[in-house]
């Protein structure tokens, strides 16, 4: 079959390799249909992620059909149409019990590596997403392998197309998760960092959820559009006001209730702060940028929420933990736990209180992948979400 | 001014410090000076070796340089893990009592052959495609609780081990405690130990318990080999 396989940083090929095999008595063998490129790819592409291979299979965004079951499958079966979810859970641990699918203890067998530097095992297993996170070829090919595929994997509807469902693999429930960890209440303004995909879905989530008003940060007018036009938000650009104040002026002085960074490690701003963090980056001192997260802990009113489904893998510098005490604030943070959502987010396409292919801006073939990473990373031809049919 | 970063540390910090004064000098405006400071402290902190924040913060990295052979040989002489599994007591305990299913997620162990109540053959892998092999009997037991066996007759690696299955605070399972002791030896028999225990005891026998722990609570243990990957 062929597949976008990594072969070192901004090196992604489409290349021939072996058709998957059933390796496991609960795995299934899916035939993808559609598949997409995440914002977290980029980080794998820019070479930020450790642990990749050459000849590592990207992807975890995608869906298709059943085409075989391992014996242990029973609620699958061939020709069944399925929505993957991105991270892999055995749905028997401690954690999968209590629905924490994403810190699944079974599904990562290279669990171990980071134990040193995280304290305890890493979370599940996730696909495409380095050897870290499981080492588990992902689904920018033709067909993939689906672990635990009794736990994971949702069937959808033959009314609805593709795109309409895609993004429940990830993206949807990632911005939804991050709406939810605000704890909205009536009246709540929610400001959001990155207008992004997953900032996209986290404004639209917030609404979802209740909030009166939604401020969307970034500092490209395409992707400002987007949140004013899809999302409905009112929209900030950081290369044009000093979002602080703004944010306070906009809030009668309070600040706003929750705030998402969905931005993560790799944070632009203008700042001597975000200097000092490209220079710590550039010699490897220092991991992460946080520019992004350490706007909206000291934009956020007291007591207030910072939610962060923006991805971090390491260290960050100049952390505002004063500020986050002194105002009493709450954490919240994490891989998505894409299981639990999946019902409850098709049930809302299906009433069609969102329709999240709203987003999509690139539709290629499987061939041009390269191209697709390109244009995505560079925010070429103001590209949001590349599709890619294998 | 003490030294408290180590080698590796002091080399990457001068050769960063270094490229960093050079792009910073190399670009006009404040961001280039901010860069060719932070990049000059930097160099500093690698030839001096020392680093006022690791002061402040008590840290030092200058020890970490030098492995401490003997205390690696002092850990081998016992080997205690353990493990909360997602299952009764009584289901751990009936699966591991038959010792013919320890293969099944212990890497080095072959084979085992029970003959009776008490007895054993044990088959483990060695380097090269060779094999070490044992008899052992079960010392004590108590059902749904505790196994104690050890190695008998002569052999090449007396060994002993112990399994202990603990119920976990409510609806957490169950602890499992294993333990494992045998007399350090050098030469070829300390080579024989290693194809037993794996290069480090302690983390062979963790690996072995998340196993164990995988195909109790799904059946399976996680895999990828075999998986499709890239020509490279």
């Amino acid at each position: 079959m062929r597949a976008v396989c990594w072969n070192g940083s901004t090196d992604v090929r489409v290349e021939s390799v072996p058709d998957p095999k059933i390796l496991n008595p609960r795995d299934a063998i899916v035939k993808i249909t559609s598949t997409a490129i995440c914002g977290s790819d980029i980080h794998l592409y820019d070479g930020f992620i450790p642990t990749m291979e050459k000849g590592d299979i990207l992807g975890h965004e995608f869906m298709g059909e059943v085409v075989e079951v391992g014996r242990e499958v029973h609620n699958l079966k061939a020709g069944d149409r399925v929505v993957v979810p991105f991270t892999i859970a055995c749905g028997s641990c401690f954690f999968c019990n209590r629905k924490s699918w994403s810190l699944c203890d079974n599904s990562n067998p290279n669990a171990p590596i980071p134990e040193a530097l995280y304290g305890s095992t890493t979370g599940s297993g996730l696909f495409g997403y380095s050897h870290m996170f499981g080492g588990y070829a992902g689904g920018q090919a033709e067909y993939a392998r689906v672990p635990f595929a009794d736990v994971g994997p949702i069937k959808v509807p033959e009314g609805l197309e593709d795109e309409k469902v895609l993004f429940l693999s990830d993206i949807l429930p990632t911005g939804y998760m991050a709406a939810e960890n605000c704890n909205i209440q009536p009246g709540d303004t929610v400001a959001v960092w990155g207008c992004g995909p997953v900032g996209q879905f986290a404004i639209k989530s917030a609404f979802m959820l209740g909030a009166e008003r939604v401020i969307a940060i970034d500092r490209f007018p395409y992707r400002l559009q987007m949140a004013k036009e899809y999302g409905k938000a009112e929209v900030l650009n950081y290369a044009e006001v000093e979002i602080g104040e703004a944010l306070r002026e906009m809030t009668g002085g309070m600040g706003p209730d929750a705030c998402i960074d969905a931005v993560g490690m790799e944070a632009h701003g203008y700042g001597l702060d975000s200097v000092y963090d490209y220079a710590k980056q550039f010699v490897r001192l220092e991991t992460d940028r946080p520019t992004a997260l350490r706007q909206a802990i000291v934009a956020c009113r007291k007591g207030g929420t910072v939610s962060i489904p923006g991805v971090y893998g390491g260290f960050i510098d100049k952390f505002p933990i004063g500020a986050a005490f002194s105002k009493g604030l709450t954490l919240k943070m994490g891989q998505t736990n894409v299981h639990t959502y999946l019902q409850p987010l098709l049930e809302r396409i299906e009433r069609g209180e969102i329709d999240p292919s709203g987003i999509i801006t690139h539709r290629m073939s499987l061939n041009d992948a390269p191209r697709g990473y390109e244009v995505f990373k560079q925010k070429q031809e103001d590209c949001m979400k590349v599709v890619l049919k294998p | 001014m003490p030294r408290n970063i180590s080698d590796g540390e002091r080399i990457a910090s001068i050769i960063g410090g270094t490229m960093l004064t050079l792009l910073g000098l190399s670009r006009k405006g404040d961001a280039g000076a901010v860069i060719a400071l932070i990049g000059g402290g930097l160099a500093f902190r690698g030839i001096s070796g020392f680093s006022p924040v690791y002061k402040a913060l008590g840290m030092s990295t200058a020890d970490s340089d030098s492995s401490d052979v003997a205390e690696t040989q002092s850990r081998m002489v016992g080997v205690k893990r353990s493990v909360t599994i997602n299952r009764s007591p009584q289901e751990l305990y009936a699966f591991w009592r038959n010792f013919e299913n320890l293969p099944g997620f212990m890497k080095h162990l072959h084979s085992v052959k029970v003959f009776d109540e008490k007895h054993s053959h044990w088959v483990a892998s060695a380097p090269m495609n060779n094999t070490v092999e044992w008899n052992a009997e079960i010392t004590d037991e108590q059902e749904d609780k505790h196994i104690a066996w050890r190695s008998t007759g002569d052999t090449s690696v007396p060994n002993t081990g112990s399994v202990q299955f603990t119920p976990a605070p409510e609806g957490r399972g169950t602890q499992v405690l294993v333990q494992i002791r045998y007399e350090p030896q050098a030469g070829l028999l300390g080579k024989a130990y290693l194809s037993l225990f794996g290069e480090e005891p302690s983390q062979q026998i963790a690996e072995d318990l998340r196993r164990f722990k995988a195909l109790m609570e799904t059946g399976e243990i996680a895999t990828t080999t075999g998986q499709p990957k890239g020509r490279t």
